[in-house]
């Protein structure tokens, strides 16, 4: 339903092309050779204004780098990141302090992610004073308001994040993300370190105030039962690459990646009728540092073929609003095993 | 009080207050290191008040002679000119303490500044800040404080600034290390998120975090400033009589050291004290703040 209007909305943000290599230096040996980690390898992606994204991926595919890159609290080694139709990378750091409040951040960590030594309401009351917002009184007025909207007791202001549980931290964390009332936020694995029964409380408070405050989120999480709920759209992400975006709907039903397709049919499906084939990925991901040639997913790819090893698969539409990087992506209906199938018969 | 409808308000346990509970608890434990700042607050108050209680003053000469023994009037007697020994000990006292204390302060705020900037700002200033602070710990520290003092004159602000000048070097590595801790924790780069000036940061979010570790370096470091004055002292080199300094006493001492060994041992006893247990507290303050042993 909402995928027919979704063509007609905003881009709010734009991510071009965007790369973050870090520079490590190799330990031991008498030459101490750098090396290059692609954490985010050419990753280029539409949010549009009001959406939710997911973003999956394994540990260490580059989600999390994605995310900070794309708010610049990094430095992107490359590419554009077009918010409200401007490249805020070319922003110098005034211009950039001033467009802060326009979009928030959100951590997996409850523990690291406040100020240990500021209580909870000096933490929120904070993001004021950096923009010179309200008297004192008001400051704390608002921030008791915000401490009710994200469900926390009021008076609780004055106690330190230490006598707080991680899930009441987490909502902490989101009334200092919504104290500026920003447009844009990245949820980076936000309910990740949380307790079962803590998440689904912390998503549904996401899920409301994204509707109340009509905000628009980067969802990023490593599973894609988490992401399902929340997400308008979904993206996959492998070894720093984006491997491919659509509907929610259409990831779930019918992914054209083999890596989705291998994801979904490690996710429990409550529909017996529909239960897929587990198929278990073989080998580790490789090191960023080192990534394959070709296609990046080809050494752990059921369907992998010396064209993978030779040409970079690149981002594709291969329905409507559903884009794929690969060279073999499966087609409406077709599942994973079909496809192993298939492509066994036609070598024989 | 009133939350949104269908946001249940979260009903987990609260975590206990750990690590401060640990961290008194460690340092209550710690006998020597609480004997240690006993006797320093009993001994901080004996000779700051002391001097405004007692009716001799350091530099009058009694009428009782010199070298006289024990007296209630003169309860640590008298020295080679005459003058109120205890006197002298409580004057001598506050001056070392006050040296001592203010080199320390002088010296952990160069050191904050230096390494704070230096692990904060990274690049060039970390650079060039740290190869300062490597060239600084290069140089012999009493060396550089007796060559400094030689061509600088010894007025007390003189004492108190070479002093701090060749100890900061320590507090500057510690806090240099913390702050490279501290910069990386998302609290920060959620300060850096909502526009936050980088002073500010520093300021409001990396320097509390490291002022457990800055407080132990002073603890430490007043001792070490309070030995090399007297040492400089001793030498000739420090505060100048007739103004008394523990180590200027001492020196003065020397001569009678068979006739009046009393003289020597005071002033000596006191410094040793006083340096033995700013060291036991620093190291107590230090283990209890260590998570190694929080943990436990
Ligand atoms: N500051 C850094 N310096 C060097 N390498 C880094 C740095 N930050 C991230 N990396 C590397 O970049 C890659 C991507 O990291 P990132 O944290 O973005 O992954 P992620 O997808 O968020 O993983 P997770 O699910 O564990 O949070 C990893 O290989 C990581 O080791
Ligand atoms: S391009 Fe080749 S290796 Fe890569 S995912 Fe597609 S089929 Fe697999
Ligand atoms: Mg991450």
């Amino acid at each position: 339903m909402l995928s027919e209007d979704k063509r007609q909305q905003e881009p709010l943000v734009e991510v071009k092309h965007l790369k973050k290599y870090f520079e490590v230096k190799e330990s031991g040996g008498v030459k101490r050779k750098k090396k290059v980690i692609k954490a985010v390898n050419d990753v280029s992606l539409t949010i549009y204004q009001g959406e939710t994204l997911g973003l999956v991926g394994e540990s260490g595919c580059g989600k999390s780098t994605l995310g900070r890159n794309i708010l610049r609290l990094q430095e992107p080694t490359d590419g554009e990141v077009i918010f409200h139709d401007q490249d805020i990378l070319t922003y110098n750091k005034k211009q950039l302090r001033q467009i802060r409040n326009k979009m928030q951040i959100i951590y997996q960590d409850p523990f690291g992610s406040l100020n240990p030594r500021f209580t909870i309401g000096q933490s929120i009351s904070e993001m004021f004073k950096i923009h010179g917002l309200y008297t004192p009184k008001e400051r704390e007025e608002r921030t008791k308001e915000l401490l009710e909207l994200v469900g926390l007791d009021p008076n609780r202001y004055h106690s330190y994040p230490h006598e707080f549980s991680g899930g009441q931290r987490q909502r902490v964390g989101i009334a200092r993300a919504l104290a500026l009332n920003p447009e844009f936020i990245v949820a980076d694995e936000p309910v990740s370190a949380l307790d079962v029964s803590v998440q689904s409380q912390i998503i549904n408070l996401l899920m409301k105030l994204k509707k109340d405050f009509g905000l628009t989120l980067l969802f990023i999480a490593h599973g894609l039962n988490v992401v399902r709920h929340i997400s308008d759209r979904v993206g996959v992400m492998y070894l720093g690459k984006l491997v491919e975006i659509s509907e929610t709907d259409n990831i779930f039903d019918s992914p054209a990646h083999p890596y989705t397709a291998a994801l979904l049919s490690t996710v429990p499906d409550p529909n017996p009728e529909k239960r897929r084939e587990r198929i278990v990925l073989e080998g580790e991901v490789p090191s960023p540092a080192s990534p394959p040639s070709g296609c990046s997913f080809r050494t752990r790819c059921p369907l992998a073929t010396e064209r993978c090893k030779q040409v970079v698969p690149e981002l594709q539409e291969v329905r409507s609003g559903h884009f794929v990087s690969c060279h073999y992506p499966l087609a409406k209906g077709q599942t994973l095993l079909d496809a192993i199938k298939e492509k066994q018969t036609s070598k024989v | 009080m009133e939350t949104p409808a269908n946001i249940e308000t979260a009903p987990e346990v609260e975590p206990v207050q750990q690590r401060k509970v640990t961290f008194w608890t460690s340092l209550h434990r710690n006998k020597i290191a609480m004997l240690a700042f006993w006797f320093l607050i009993v001994l901080h108050v004996i000779v700051f008040i002391g001097p405004l209680v007692w009716s001799y003053t350091p530099t009058e000469m009694t009428t009782t002679g010199p070298l006289a023994n024990w007296s209630w009037a003169h309860p640590f007697g008298t020295d080679d000119l005459g003058r109120d020994v205890f006197a002298r000990m409580l004057h001598g006292g506050r001056i070392t303490l006050l040296v001592g204390l203010a080199a320390m302060l002088f010296s952990l705020l160069i050191g904050t500044i230096i390494g704070a900037c230096a692990g904060f700002f990274g690049k060039v200033v970390e650079s060039i800040l740290m190869r300062v602070t490597e060239a600084m710990m290069a140089i012999p520290n009493f060396f550089f404080v007796l060559v400094a003092l030689t061509v600088l004159g010894t007025s007390p602000m003189m004492v108190i600034i070479v002093i701090a000048c060749s100890g900061w070097m320590e507090v500057a590595r510690v806090v240099y290390g913390e702050t490279l801790k501290w910069k990386e924790y998302e609290f920060v780069e959620a300060a850096n998120a909502a526009g936050a000036k980088p002073l500010r940061i520093l300021i409001k979010y990396i320097i509390p975090q490291v002022l457990p570790s800055i407080i132990v370096s002073g603890t430490l470091m007043i001792a070490w400033a309070i030995l090399t004055e007297s040492a400089i002292s001793y030498l000739g080199l420090g505060i100048q009589p007739p103004t008394p300094t523990w180590g200027n006493m001492l020196q003065n001492a020397q001569q009678y050291l068979w006739t009046a060994p009393v003289l020597g041992i005071l002033p000596g006893a006191a410094i040793t004290l006083i340096v033995l247990a700013y060291n036991f507290l620093g190291d107590g303050l230090r283990d209890a703040l260590d998570p190694k042993f929080v943990k436990k």
